[in-house]
């Protein structure tokens, strides 16, 4: 199992754990209060677990660290003196993706939203009861079916279907904890193969009634069907039944389309308030309230998780990534032009309110959707490629709207793309893009966030999420990346996050051809932009170093977004070139020669500059260095092997290295997790259109110039 | 006999602790917590929190004059919230919860009074489990 083995771990060992499981299951537990620990470790051992404590946040970080795979499940308290229990929670859920259970005496809702957008997969009252913790191995199972099934779908998935038979598929695509373990097997057999063609049509009906029914897999192809029949009927009008009708798909039942209907609803209900929210954080960035921006990022992202169901993972990398900041950064760049975006604005003025933020997300979406929504692009995939679409379209416009970007013929093009998308089935590929962008914004914001001069560069990171959009026009790369990922499911909300991550790396490619310079970390990437549709795939096997590079990927998140989003993106990537108008690949390579050539030459050197003072400032400098790093040493960009890029992308380690190590809390706020991630994608896309004017003002330059 | 008396007296103390409310259904879990494999404790767990909880208290009461340490008062009052909450102190956590209350309202006057109460309120437990408890030992030696 490819896929399982970065979870491997967890995976077969689980699976072996399987038939006495929850009996063995490994808690972490963390409090620092002595008499709640004991009193938590006895209890947990009254469930027949298998209990490590710790005292303190830091510690229980590292033995985490140390060997993920040696836990199933952390509960952790919320108030610690030596770190904040969310940010543990990000962490954990960043970095090694693993259910988190909060703990409070307080029961404040604020606090438990606060914990869920963070990540949290369930929130407890002390004094905690024992049949509360009976319960807790089912966020275990839950997390593992969505793992598997995003990443790979067979083997993990079946390995996670004969675990749990009888939890079924937690995480379904539609995030239905559905208890069809053996139709998830089924389900898997059945998407595997077709998502290896990319187009899902895998019907793998959630409906927990029918416990024999394959799982309904919405992929890309189907959920742009989805859409375009829905807004072919009306979205007031759209009842399933119509729907499905005109959707035609054979083995699709009308309970699949109704509660897809349902997450497409909520999903549109949630991209109108996370564009405000996105305003919000961006406003935040400006704040570089990490805590705050990671939050706010949660607050989006979380949502999406619980509409979608997804996995941990998206969410979790969105919050992580802290939105807020991601459209601080986004919107940090002067030459942000927010043509089309309005998030942009959005975010400005709320930086307060996390939850604001997202809503800011939310808006910007929206006001780009429009355009796309006719395209039929947005699908109702609640989960973050929802989002993303939703930043797609707005990416989409928004590359259109960069003018310098259409002084560039790459993004003339991609101005043209979201019609091609849409013609193309560019549902999918929004789909994509939104997970990219998630990913990517959520790069980005923390790029941009820490680096105030750099600010329009980390718009750059952020691009990648609009990297779909720009993808299009650049290279799309990003964007077939991302629409592998939707072609896997929805639950590759989990992958979008993943794919995000890689969009990291290549939407800074893309940025970077446009900003080359700006980015520190992302200028490294633009000579991906350059090579963007190429290198795309290289950009994911670039993230899948990062991940590999230990230390460099500290926030070990990212780097299995990233390492996850290169066995499909790559897949997908390539498929979706194909499928992208070749016109828009030609212009991809115009541009990215071109950026590559000229942009990313004289930019890296500056970003070097930028990289190494930023370095010190900022985790978020060293994850992105990492990803140059990364990305670049992996790159295939020719043209980036620059003394410069490599300069830049060691410094950028180096700092990287040091950072993370040295700044624990910068990492978390970084990464917190998987769901920031995501939600800084998706925001990046809303501001990476901002970003790109910005951006794209620079690169302008340095593209024109180089033109 | 003296093993009966002296159950009976056990019985009687941990009645009225429950009647008295100064216990609460928290405290019955963690009786059950107690076997063979945990032989002690409760009245590890007890030892642990009076060991504790004096610490947070004078921390609460430090903070409580000093007027500006409002963020240090509110942590460690939740922090004793969840730990006495934990093992069942039932009044010792409504006077908490009061304070707390007080706290929020930013009524000073009133934190201060429910603190006060909180510290009887944790004395009195205190003896009254340190008997309890004394009584228990005794019946295991029986």
């Amino acid at each position: 199992m490819t896929v399982e083995d970065q979870r491997g771990g967890v995976v077969s060992k689980d699976v072996s754990h399987y038939d006495k499981f929850p009996v063995g299951m490994r808690v972490l537990a963390v409090d620092d209060d002595p008499i709640c620990l004991k009193l938590l470790e006895t209890l947990l051992r009254k469930c027949q677990y298998q209990v490590t404590t710790a005292n303190q946040a830091v510690i229980a970080l590292e033995m985490l660290r140390e060997n993920r795979d040696k836990f199933d499940l952390v509960i952790s308290d919320v108030n610690m003196p030596d770190m904040d229990g969310f940010k543990l929670l990000e962490l954990v859920g960043l970095e090694m993706d693993l259910p988190v259970i909060m703990l409070s005496a307080h029961s404040d809702t604020k606090l438990v939203m606060k914990g869920i957008t963070h990540g949290a997969v369930d929130y407890l009252l002390k004094p905690v009861r024992i049949e509360e913790l009976k319960n807790i191995w089912q966020h275990v199972i839950r997390r593992k079916k969505i793992d598997p099934k995003d990443q790979n779908k067979s083997p993990n998935e079946d390995k996670a279907r004969h675990g749990n038979s009888e939890s079924g598929q937690g995480a379904s695509s539609l995030g239905n904890a559905d208890q069809n373990g053996k139709n998830s097997r089924k389900r898997k057999d059945q998407n595997e193969d077709e998502e290896e063609e990319g187009d899902e049509n895998g019907n793998d009906s959630e409906d927990p009634s029918s416990q024999k029914k394959p799982r309904v897999v919405w992929s890309v192809e189907l959920h742009r069907k989805f859409v375009a029949a829905v807004n072919q009927l009306g979205l007031e009008k759209a009842v399933p039944k119509k729907i499905l009708d005109l959707m035609d798909v054979e083995g699709l039942t009308r309970e699949n389309v109704a509660s897809h209907l349902q997450k497409y609803r909520l999903y549109l209900k949630r991209i109108s308030s996370v564009a405000s929210q996105q305003a919000n954080m961006v406003a935040a960035l400006g704040v570089k309230d990490s805590s705050y921006l990671r939050m706010a990022s949660l607050d989006g992202f979380g949502e999406f998780r619980n509409l979608a169901g997804s996995g941990r993972l998206s969410s979790s990398t969105l919050s992580s990534y802290a939105p807020s900041g991601m459209f601080g950064r986004l919107n940090s760049p002067a030459g942000l032009n927010l043509r089309g975006i309005t998030s942009s604005g959005l975010i400005q003025p709320s930086s307060q309110n996390l939850s604001s933020s997202i809503n800011t997300f939310g808006k910007l979406q929206p006001t780009l959707l429009p355009s796309n929504q006719s395209a039929g692009l947005y699908q109702g995939i609640p989960t973050s490629l929802e989002l993303n679409q939703l930043q797609q379209s707005k990416c989409a416009t928004g590359i259109g709207d960069f003018d310098p970007i259409k002084d560039s013929t790459g993004f003339t093009v991609s101005g043209s793309f979201p019609d091609n998308r849409v013609t193309v089935g560019s549902s999918s590929s929004l789909l994509s893009r939104a997970s990219s962008n998630p990913l990517m914004l959520q790069g980005n914001s923390q790029q941009t966030h820490k680096r105030g001069p750099f600010g329009n560069q980390s718009s750059l990171g952020v691009a990648p999420l609009n990297p779909e959009s720009f993808d299009l026009g650049i290279g799309g790369s990003s964007n077939f990346v991302n629409h592998n990922r939707s072609d896997e499911s929805w639950q590759g909300a989990v992958q979008l996050s993943r794919f995000s991550s890689n969009a990291l790396p290549l939407s800074e490619p893309f940025n970077h051809d446009q900003m080359a310079s700006n980015n520190l970390g992302i200028s490294s990437t633009s000579p991906h932009i350059g090579n963007s549709p190429i290198e795309f795939p290289s950009t994911n096997v670039v993230s899948g170093r990062l991940e590999d590079s230990g230390d460099v990927c500290q926030e070990g998140l990212i780097g299995n977004v990233v390492h996850n989003m290169t066995y499909t993106s790559k897949q997908r990537w390539e498929e979706y070139k194909q499928d992208y108008n070749p016109n828009m690949n030609h212009s991809f390579s115009d541009i990215n020669s071109m950026v590559s050539n000229s942009g990313i030459v004289s930019p890296l050197g500056r970003s070097l500059d930028q990289n190494s003072a930023i370095c010190g400032r900022s985790f978020d400098v060293s994850l992105i260095g990492q990803l140059n790093g990364g990305s670049l040493s992996n790159a295939h960009h020719s043209e980036f092997e620059n003394s410069a890029v490599d300069a830049k992308i060691k410094s950028n380690e180096d700092c990287l290295l040091g950072q993370t190590k040295s700044q624990d809390g910068f990492i978390q706020n970084g990464y917190e997790s998987l769901d920031d991630i995501m939600n800084a994608m998706m925001k990046r896309e809303q501001n990476q259109t901002l970003l790109s004017d910005g951006e794209f003002g620079i690169n302008a330059y340095s593209l024109g110039s180089c033109i | 006999m003296e093993s009966d008396l002296l159950r009976e007296q056990i019985s009687n103390m941990r009645q009225s602790l429950f009647v008295e409310e100064i216990l609460e259904y928290q405290f019955l879990q963690l009786e059950q917590l107690q076997d063979n494999e945990n032989p002690n404790f409760l009245q590890e767990i007890m030892t642990l929190y009076f060991r504790e909880s004096p610490k947070t208290i004078a921390i609460i009461d430090q903070a409580l004059e000093e007027h500006f340490n409002f963020p240090g008062l509110y942590k460690y009052l939740h922090q004793l919230k969840g730990s006495s909450a934990s093992i069942g102190a039932n009044k010792v956590t409504k006077e908490i919860n009061q304070a707390l209350e007080c706290f929020k309202e930013g009524d000073i006057q009133g934190c201060k009074g429910a603190v006060q109460r909180l510290k009887q309120e944790h004395n009195i437990l205190r003896n009254r489990l340190q008997s309890y408890f004394q009584l228990l030992r005794q019946i295991k030696i029986c």
